[in-house]
């Protein structure tokens, strides 16, 4: 049996684990540790916002309207004097929140779904897979808009549609990794000797399931980063004074004679954030994929 | 090749079914009632019942659907609550403009896309190619409507060089027609540029490693004929279909881009028509993008088939 080692050869097995072996070739992926760093730094700002030496991101000061970047203001600050990098700061929050917590809805929808529409097949995939094909067909932007305005502009109802609108990509993805784990030997033997189905989906189909599905959210973080940025710049996302980088966008357009800082900043930092996450994404892909070395 | 394209045809029927029982059934996500928003202050219960009847909102679930659906094959999809126009008049007004804008983001999408995928896939793992996908990255990361935005700072606020929004019909200035989208085409192009150049890439990378490749070079026919006849022409297939299936994302984009370019096309109509809460017209346009996406992707297959003579023979 595999997992009956010999003590002196247990060593050599450990560092050959697939654990490590992914995360040796991630570290030495260079463009995919920038990513790591960018992600991190925006992750890190964004926890330590309450904390760090910043003026509060709502308070207006009228001596101080749309005044060019100086030691006192960074970044500058924006139509009614509140400091813009101290909203964009607190805005890092909102974006990330969005990102992230709209692929765990997308998840947490598309992932058993997928999985049931693989692992059944029959009248439960036909079902699921007709609906995934019908939401694919509207294009995602569009969907999202469609939903948030239905739903009513908030930041939670914008991670909801979100969320909702990168469900399909998920289940999807999961159906078909699923059907090709399913068809492997182990899965065949799990049944054979009687195993219960829950058992069988969860101890062997999920675990097989996740690395692609966890390269797919990260690359879809991204691109939920710029939807909740698209959604709060049209006003269906975060509602003022409350900031989120869209929405600093969508006054700074106004503003772009007098004070072209305040729509600088906020897309620098969508940018590289979204590239973080597409750095990782991509960087997970290739090291999680057994067949490049 | 007539029976596959109808069969494919088959298969999309119950698509479009279930898009509109969804785009139907987002109505019913609605907070509050719509007739109440309608009936206006004074909520006179004999008007509201009046409108309750002529919205056909006293039917049950299914059969204002069945109406709904009926209408919808006559080409009607209802009238917009603010203007009073039929959304089908509204959505053919606007279509040509985005459809103008949609060309020429395409144009600018192949013109850059194609030659920087084509370069990366022949100088794998040069300093080009990293720098190609570096582009390219960056292409996929940046908020186009930021990028929009800075354009319109440079461009015309800075140098003046470009006017920064508006809309010239093609039929009334061409030239100036054409100038005023330079700027909304090309930010709208570069984003899919960033898909295009990465997928011409992969296709070229694997037709490149092909047999006849190298039985091209071995005859002694120079690189550049190899790569742009032999190699390129093959590696067309995956591309020209992936163009049809971008549609999806050429009409999300442009949203954006009308919006910050304010371009009176589709995509401002939906920005409006959510603001407006005239739900009829978001709804028409969810409709009109899925099924048209549907139509891009049938294209996409026919285009495949009749792009790999292989395909055909069987």
């Amino acid at each position: 049996m595999a997992h009956v080692t010999d003590p002196a050869t247990a060593e050599p097995a450990l560092t050959a684990r697939p654990e490590n072996r992914v995360w040796k070739k991630f570290r030495s992926h260079r463009s995919a540790m920038l990513g790591g760093i960018l992600v991190l730094f925006f992750v890190l700002i964004a926890v330590l916002a309450p904390v760090l030496p910043i003026p509060d991101p709502t308070a207006t000061d009228w001596g101080a309207v749309r005044q060019a970047p100086s030691l006192a203001h960074p970044m500058g600050t924006d139509e009614i004097g509140r400091d813009v990098m101290s909203r964009l700061i607190w805005g890092a929050r909102a974006s990330l929140m969005a990102g992230v917590l709209s692929v765990l809805i997308a998840l947490g929808i598309g992932v058993p779904l997928g999985i049931a529409a693989g692992y059944f097949g029959g009248w439960t995939d036909s079902i699921i897979s007709r609906c995934t094909e019908a939401l694919l067909a509207a294009p995602f932007l569009i969907l999202a808009i469609a939903l948030a305005a239905f739903l009513g502009p908030s930041l939670g109802n914008a991670m909801i549609a979100i969320g909702l609108s990168a469900t399909p990509i998920f289940i999807r993805l999961t159906r078909g990794q699923v059907i090709s784990v399913a068809a492997e030997d182990y899965v065949e033997s799990a049944n054979a000797i009687g195993l219960p189905t829950m058992k069988i989906l969860t101890r062997y189909i999920f675990p097989n399931v996740l690395p692609p599905v966890l390269v797919q959210a990260t690359l879809t973080v991204a691109t939920a980063i710029i939807a909740e940025a698209s959604l709060s710049f049209l006003g269906l996302g975060q509602q003022p004074p409350a900031p989120s980088w869209g929405s600093m966008l969508n006054t700074a357009k106004n503003f772009l004679n007098q004070a072209p800082w305040m729509a600088l900043w906020p897309g620098i930092a969508i940018f590289l954030v979204v590239l973080g996450f597409n750095l990782l994404g991509d960087g997970l892909r290739d090291a999680l994929d057994p067949r490049e070395t | 090749m007539l029976a596959f394209i109808g069969r494919r045809i088959l298969v999309a029927i119950p698509t479009i079914v279930l898009i509109s029982i969804f785009v139907f059934s987002l109505q019913q996500l609605l907070p509050g009632d719509p007739i109440l928003a309608m009936a206006g202050e004074e909520r006179d219960p004999e008007t509201i019942e009046y409108l309750r009847e002529k919205y056909g909102f006293n039917d049950p679930i299914p059969v204002q659907y069945v109406k709904w659906v009926s209408g919808v094959l006559q080409g009607d999809l209802g009238i917009s609550l603010r203007s009073n126009q039929p959304v089908t008049e509204l959505l053919l007004q606007k279509l040509p403009v985005t459809i103008q804008l949609a060309v020429m983001a395409m144009i600018f999408a192949i013109a850059i896309g194609v030659p920087m995928g084509i370069v990366s896939a022949v100088k794998k793992g040069t300093v080009l190619d990293y720098a190609a996908n570096l582009i390219a990255l960056s292409g996929l990361s940046i908020p186009n409507f930021w990028l929009g935005i800075m354009l319109i700072l440079l461009v015309s606020v800075k140098w003046g060089l470009l006017p920064a929004s508006g809309y010239v019909s093609p039929a009334e200035d061409f030239g100036r027609s054409i100038t005023t989208m330079l700027m909304p085409a090309f930010v709208l192009g570069t984003a899919l540029a960033a898909t295009l150049m990465r997928h011409t890439r992969s296709a070229m990378l694997g037709v490149l490693k092909s047999d006849y490749v190298r039985t091209a070079r071995a005859k002694g026919l120079n690189e550049r004929r190899v790569i742009l006849k032999h190699a390129f022409r093959n590696a067309l297939v995956p591309i020209v279909t992936l163009m049809a299936l971008l549609f999806g994302e050429l009409i999300a984009g442009a949203v954006l881009t009308e919006q910050i370019f304010t371009i009176p096309g589709f995509g401002k109509l939906v920005v409006d028509a959510v603001f407006n809460r005239d739900y009829a017209v978001v709804q028409g346009i969810v409709l009109c993008t899925a099924v048209g996406f549907i139509i891009m992707n049938l294209l996409a297959d026919a285009a495949y088939f009749a792009l790999n003579p292989r395909l055909r023979k069987q």
